[in-house]
């Protein structure tokens, strides 16, 4: 009995491990994309997913002029570009994989998903953080017991809606605001991905604030420090990894995020670093293109290709999470906490 | 050492600061409380008037401009019951590996541990990738290629799409059900440990019917974020549109949250539908809600028991 | 309590009450404590010797439900009158707590935490004032090598002589001692008390200890506390020697506690 419990334990790392193995798999496609897409010739029609493909092949965003996305055909997913220069077009500055000449350029979509990710942490740490400095240490109980329920309110948003909201909502206000050109933009984008961090960055400060020793607090105010000066000079410092924690956390859940940036970003694939301009994530490129790609051709391949970088790059940052600043953490408070 | 000086206020500039510092956090965290009730306001506000009792019982009409959305209330019904099915059982078993037999310092166990984690920290998107490369490509076409089926269980489906959902809300059960576990008071175990009986029946018997609301818990968690989730399941299973509702488990599906992308990003007309967005909008939303506060309220009557056999 | 003394009084609290919540935890105690000496506080757990202690900085206003009643005065001024800054109470009576609570920063910064509340000083003169509270507390040689280390790396009794560095840092008349020693070992405990003895020179120490051999061998004052109330105090050999109270002689007999 006990051996086949253990054997159901293994199933998250299992999850991991064939997560990984399979998207690799999927990804080794870039090698003989050409062959596959020709074996995959026959079966095309029944392959290309569902039958509303000719709907859900249209712009995404009807709002924005995209920049040309030619009306696609099977036949030109097949064309032969599993060249010899495929790294080269890889590292390009040009994402069109529906074209004659298809560009799998995938630098506009890493500093796309970077942009977006930036204004969004810009947005959701220093406000997660400065409310939960006063949640944790200045609301009086009964404020505190009212603000963290709401707060575990929005992060049941589901991401569809924040997204949705964003379109609605925030896409407006900003462009009545700022007057921007793009109604849909990185700004929008952020702004919804910092709604939805928020909760993240919030609640593991407020997390590592309540767990800090309440013998800090009383030490600082004995030395004759106001309440102010102990929370910034001490609790604050005291708390530093927690913080560092709660930003690499909330980074992870922004960069992979999708349906915010899908329907909020314009996801234009430009390479710019303007924050009023359309951009492309990654992860929304994936949203937005396997659904109308060939299986197994070169564009399906990079598509994985694209999800493997995005699993790495959280897959790191949760390792980094987890065992640096924790071991930080413990050692930082190692002698201080009964 | 006499002191003239007294004990007034004199620091006047550090008074200042401070006061504006606690203000700065306030807002702050009135802001993140603002938006949070601003946004349930704005969705209350504009939806809840749409959401009429046609508007839940009909099918689509017209490419999705008219009529109801009765087929992907149905299909996400269907999706998370599936989902559940699939995950809680693993989800639990595992938790109770967690609480019961591992060891805190065991390298498994610590291994085990930070899968749990990672896997929480996987992009949504990144689930449908695995779900399409492995449920749908590797086990659907094998079986396919196997059965020498026509193409059957190798497409995008309902089964598929509840799997992936399974693996991603894996985390969200295994912490729920590890945390009624380890709630449960250590005497409880020990007596029956010291009458003789063997682990597993101990859990069996004295564990597991305590751990009953926490797979409800667990359970009712998973089937709220797997409601919410679109990414991992646009591509293998939910359909844009459907009048008919799915007829088994290879057959696609409409779902809500990827309805309500549909509608406001794909249609023919976004401004006339409109209504129908917010309306879809607030039943998934009440949806989710409901499914949290029947969890919290689950939890706080758990806790309370908790203090009664105390 | 007055005793017959040629000292003017530095502390003086008349009918001192505290409650928490329903719970009267300390019961009108008037008590003088002198300038430049050692007053120890003694009594079995919960008796209200620590209550005492906090009430005389106002430390036990950060206890949600604690009400506090009667005077405390410093050089006779009432500390809990309406326009007094409680900030400018606790500058002038410093605190050393049962658990060493070094902040997480380096040993100078601990030290120096509290000579930048006011503002900016020269480094120089922080320097020097870091080094001078070092040496005051005994810590200087131990640690001069290394003062841009992390506190938490010291022992135990280094921690806690570091916080009495950090609170005589501020140079504060009063020093508060609340159980100071109780988390260490015999030897740190024997420097700890061979500082004390020099501190009192400087300040006033009030010291609170659930070891009565501790009071004994270091305090000049001793009273007892008992329900909250102060039973006796008196001059500690006369204390102990002689106690007047049938509570007191039971307790430092050894007969409960």
């Amino acid at each position: 009995m006990e051996a086949l419990i253990r054997l159901f334990a293994f199933s998250a790392l299992a999850a991991i491990g064939l997560i990984l193995l399979f998207i690799a798999r999927e990804t080794l496609g870039i090698v003989s994309a050409h062959d596959i897409s020709r074996a995959a010739t026959g079966t095309t029609a029944l392959e290309v997913y569902g039958a509303e493909d000719d709907v859900a092949a249209e712009v995404y965003n009807p709002e924005v002029e995209l920049p040309q996305r030619p009306s696609e055909s099977v036949a030109e997913h097949l064309t032969p570009s599993a060249n010899p220069s495929l790294v080269q077009n890889l590292l390009g500055t040009t994402w069109q994989p529906v074209s004659s000449q298809p560009k799998y350029g995938l630098l506009p979509l890493i500093v796309g998903s970077l942009k977006a990710t930036l204004i969004a942490l810009l947005f959701a740490v220093p406000i997660g953080i400065l409310a939960a400095i006063y949640a944790a240490f200045f609301a009086p109980a009964w404020l505190r017991e009212t603000i963290k329920p709401i707060v575990e309110l929005l992060a049941g948003f589901p991401s569809v809606v924040i997204g949705f909201f964003c379109l609605m909502v925030v896409a407006s206000a900003t462009q009545n605001l700022l007057g921007t050109t793009f109604r849909l933009n990185a700004l929008v984008a952020g702004i919804g991905l910092a709604i939805a961090s928020l909760p993240i960055v919030f609640t593991i400060t407020e997390d590592s604030f309540t767990n800090l020793p309440r013998q800090l607090w009383e030490a600082g105010l004995a030395l004759g420090a106001q309440p102010w000066q102990v929370v910034a000079k001490i609790l604050v410092p005291a708390a530093t990894p927690g913080l560092f924690a709660a930003a690499l956390l909330a980074f992870g859940r922004v960069f992979g995020e999708t349906m915010i940036v899908l329907m909020a970003s314009g996801n234009a694939p430009l390479l710019s670093w303007s924050p009023v301009e359309p951009v492309r994530t990654m992860a929304a490129t994936i949203g937005a293109e396997m659904g109308e790609v060939v299986w197994g051709s070169l564009h399906y391949s990079i598509l994985f290709l694209i999800g493997f970088l995005l699993f790495v790059v959280t897959f790191t940052l949760n390792i980094i999470a987890e065992f640096w600043i924790r071991q930080r953490l413990l050692r930082r408070f190692r002698g201080l906490t009964t | 050492m006499t002191t003239q000086y007294g004990f007034q206020k004199e620091r006047s500039w550090q008074i200042l600061v401070g006061v504006a510092f606690v203000s700065i956090t306030l807002l702050m965290a009135l802001c993140v409380v603002g938006l949070s009730v601003g946004m349930l306001g704005h969705f209350a506000l504009e939806g809840l008037p749409h959401v009429t009792w046609q508007f839940l019982t009909e099918t689509p009409r017209n490419n999705n401009t008219e009529g109801g959305i009765f087929p992907a209330i149905y299909g996400t019904v269907l999706l998370v019951i599936l989902m559940a099915l699939l995950g809680v059982p693993i989800g639990a078993v595992t938790a109770i590996y967690l609480a019961e037999y591992a060891r805190e310092d065991s390298s498994f166990t610590r291994w085990v541990r930070f899968g749990v984690n990672t896997l929480a920290g996987v992009p949504s998107i990144v689930f449908g990738l695995f779900g399409l490369g492995f449920f749908v490509q590797f086990i659907g076409k094998g079986i396919d290629s196997l059965f020498g089926l026509e193409l059957t269980w190798g497409k995008p489906a309902l089964i598929w799409a509840a799997a992936t959902l399974a693996v991603l809300t894996l985390p969200v059960v295994i912490v729920a059900v590890e945390e009624t576990l380890r709630s449960i008071p250590r005497e409880l175990r020990e007596a029956a440990l010291a009458l003789g009986a063997t682990r597993w029946q101990t859990i069996r018997r004295i564990v597991l019917p305590h751990a009953f609301t926490g797979i409800l818990t667990g359970s009712i968690l998973a089937v709220s974020r797997g409601a919410g989730e679109v990414a991992p399941i646009m591509f293998v299973g939910a359909a844009y549109s459907l009048p008919e509702l799915p007829k088994g488990l290879t057959s696609q599906f409409m779902e809500l949250g990827y309805h309500l992308f549909v509608l406001s990003t794909q249609s023919p007309d976004v401004e006339a539908t409109r209504p129908l967005q917010y309306a879809t909008t607030v039943v998934l939303l009440l949806t989710t809600f409901a499914l949290n506060l029947s969890a919290i309220l689950l939890r706080l009557k758990m806790r309370r028991r908790r203090l009664i056999t105390r | 309590m007055a005793l017959q003394s040629p000292l003017e009084p530095k502390i003086r609290t008349f009918e001192l009450n505290v409650y928490y919540g329903y719970k009267h935890a300390l019961q009108d105690v008037t008590v003088d404590i002198y300038p430049n000496r050692v007053t120890a506080f003694i009594g079995p757990s919960g008796c209200g010797k620590s209550t005492f202690l906090r009430a005389l900085n106002r430390m036990n206003e950060l206890i949600p439900n604690a009400r506090t009643s009667g005077r405390v005065e410093i050089d006779g001024i009432n500390i809990y009158d309406p326009g007094i800054d409680v900030v400018q109470v606790r500058r002038r009576v410093g605190m050393v707590f049962q658990q060493s609570v070094p902040f997480p920063k380096s040993i100078y910064e601990n030290v120096a935490f509290g000579l930048r509340l006011n503002g900016k000083l020269p480094k120089a003169e922080l320097d020097e004032l870091v080094e001078k509270s070092l040496r005051q507390a005994a810590l200087w040689d131990e640690v001069k090598d290394r003062l841009h280390h992390s506190a938490l790396e010291l022992s135990g009794g280094q921690q806690q002589r570091l916080c009495i560095a950090r609170a005589i840092a501020v140079n504060p008349e009063i020093l508060l001692m609340d159980e100071p020693c109780s988390a260490l070992d015999p030897i740190s405990t024997a420097k700890i008390e061979e500082l004390i003895e020099e501190l009192k020179q400087n300040y006033t120490i009030v010291l609170v200890t659930h070891n009565i051999q501790q009071a004994a061998r270091i305090s000049d004052y001793t009273g007892f506390f008992y329900l909250g109330r102060l039973v006796e105090y008196n001059r500690t050999r006369e204390l102990f020697t002689n106690p007047q109270k049938r509570e007191t002689e039971d307790y430092i007999t050894g007969r409960f506690g």
